[in-house]
Parts: structure tokens; sequence; C-alpha cells
């Protein structure tokens, strides 16, 4: 199995980033949902990536071990005239920054790249392997 | 006759795996790239294959057990024994990742690069060694 283990690790990494790339859609998505199914303001989530790590040695993909709320503290808006606004009339907002989501978008995407090439390369020389000795 | 040819393609052999071995740690480095506190890890090819060729591959290292309850020995299957070495970062990064990715990426277009020479000499050699035993 030891020769597609690279497939294995560049499939890792491109599930991974590309669960970041839904996670940072959604935060997108909701950035400005003043109410979810449970009455409360969509709060942004972050995924929390881990190697994985084959046998003893260092080598191995990544996987995402948990998707976590982050943690700072939602905004508050003054808009007395919206229908959830408290007795002060400010309405609580979604903590999404839509510039760091957009900074995380693109980094998703370029890593994902990087493995895409990583594969592509990886499987033209296994390729090239099969056909050793053929003149 | 297998002998002579062990001997002609051996070193071809031991530098392919060598140079798959690699690759799969780099691929590993690209894949981690994010992942925080993970430490970019390579193999020193010019070493690695010397102690190859000399027969002498590192044995890992191991406890001395005393007891079946103690932590065991690494596998003996010999194929991880390959020493892999951490890398020097060249900036710090705030999550203790070593992963940079530029150099990572072009070690592993370097590494195919090799990849595909040991192949081609491999296929050379092959040729020679075919129309050497060609009748005329």
């Amino acid at each position: 199995m030891s020769m597609f283990s690279i497939f294995e690790i560049s499939g890792s990494a491109m599930s991974a980033q590309s669960q970041r790339m839904n996670v940072t859609a959604s935060n997108l998505a909701n950035a400005d949902s003043v109410a979810g199914p449970d009455g409360q303001a969509y709060q942004a989530k972050q995924v929390i990536f881990e190697s994985q790590m084959q046998g003893q040695q260092g080598v191995g993909g990544v996987r995402v071990s948990k998707v976590v709320e982050d943690p700072t503290p939602m905004r508050e808006e003054y808009m007395p005239e919206h229908p959830l606004a408290n007795e002060q009339g400010y309405v609580t907002m979604p903590n999404v920054e839509p510039v760091h989501e957009m900074v995380n978008m693109i980094t998703a995407s370029r890593s994902y790249q990087a493995n895409v090439e990583v594969l592509n390369t990886s499987k033209q020389l296994m390729l090239k392997t099969l056909t050793l000795g053929e003149g | 006759m297998i002998d002579k040819l062990e001997g002609a393609l051996g070193f071809y052999q031991d530098a392919l795996n060598l140079r798959h071995e690699r690759q799969k740690v780099l691929a590993s480095n690209i894949a981690n790239g994010d992942t925080p506190n993970y430490k970019a890890r390579d193999i020193d090819f010019a070493q690695e294959l010397s102690r190859v060729q000399q027969g002498t591959a590192r044995q890992p290292v191991a406890l001395s057990t005393t007891s079946p309850m103690h932590i065991g020995k690494p596998l003996a299957d010999g194929s991880q024994t390959r020493e892999l070495l951490y890398r020097v970062p060249a900036q710090p990064s705030l999550d203790g990742n070593t992963v940079d990715m530029d150099s990572e990426r072009a070690q592993f277009t370097d590494n195919a690069v090799r990849y595909q020479t040991s192949l081609v000499m491999i296929n050379s050699r092959i040729q020679g060694l075919k129309s050497a035993m060609q009748p005329e």
C-alpha cells in the first residue's frame, strides 16, 4: 500500500481544505443571520487541523479534528425598529469578520491547489514507473 | 545471472526507492502546511543512499524490554528505518508550524525531476542490457 500513500496524504489534505472552505462559505453566507433555528444569532465557525500520523514516523496526512465556534463577542447593532431588537434597541448580529473569512478562503484554496499539484506530479511519476523497461 | 542483473540495476533501484520515500515526506509537509505545531521533515538523500549502499540501514533505536508489558520495539520489517530530520525554518510562524510552502514545493518538484532522471537511467540501462543480449 506504500505506493499509494502519497495519494492518501494529498487526498486527506484536499478534503480537509475543502471542509475549511465549506465552513468559510457558511460563515460568509450567514454574516447577517440574526436568528438561527435556536433563535440565537449565527456564531462564526472555525476548523482545527491535526496531522494524521502513519506508523511511528512523522509522515502522514491531515484531518479536521473538530469544528469550533469563534469565541469573539457578538456584534451589537443599534436598530430600534428591528423586530428582534432588545429593550435598548440593539440587535445581536453574528461575529463573522468578512475580511478574516476572505483571507481564510484564499489560503485554503491555495493550499488545495498545492495538494492537487502534488497529486498530479505523483500520478505522472507512477505512470512513468509503470512503463519502466518498455523502451 | 540474476546476481549480475541485481548488480547492474540495484543502485538505481535503491535510489528510486529513496526518492519515492522522500516524495512521500515532502507530500506530507505540503499536506500539513496549515496544521498548527506541525514540524516539517526531510530526508538527507545522499547520506541515506550511501547508508543503503553500504548495507548498514539504520536500526531504529529501541529500548530493551524485559517484560511483555513494556512498550514494544519498533517494527523489524526494515521499511521504516530512514532517518527523518527536522527542517530549520527560515521564518518563524505564530502557530508553531515550520512548513515553508514555497521551499517545499520547490523541493517536491526537484525531487520529482530527479525521480524521473533515475527512471531514464534505469531505462537506458535495461535497453543496453537488452541490446547486448541480441544475437545480431
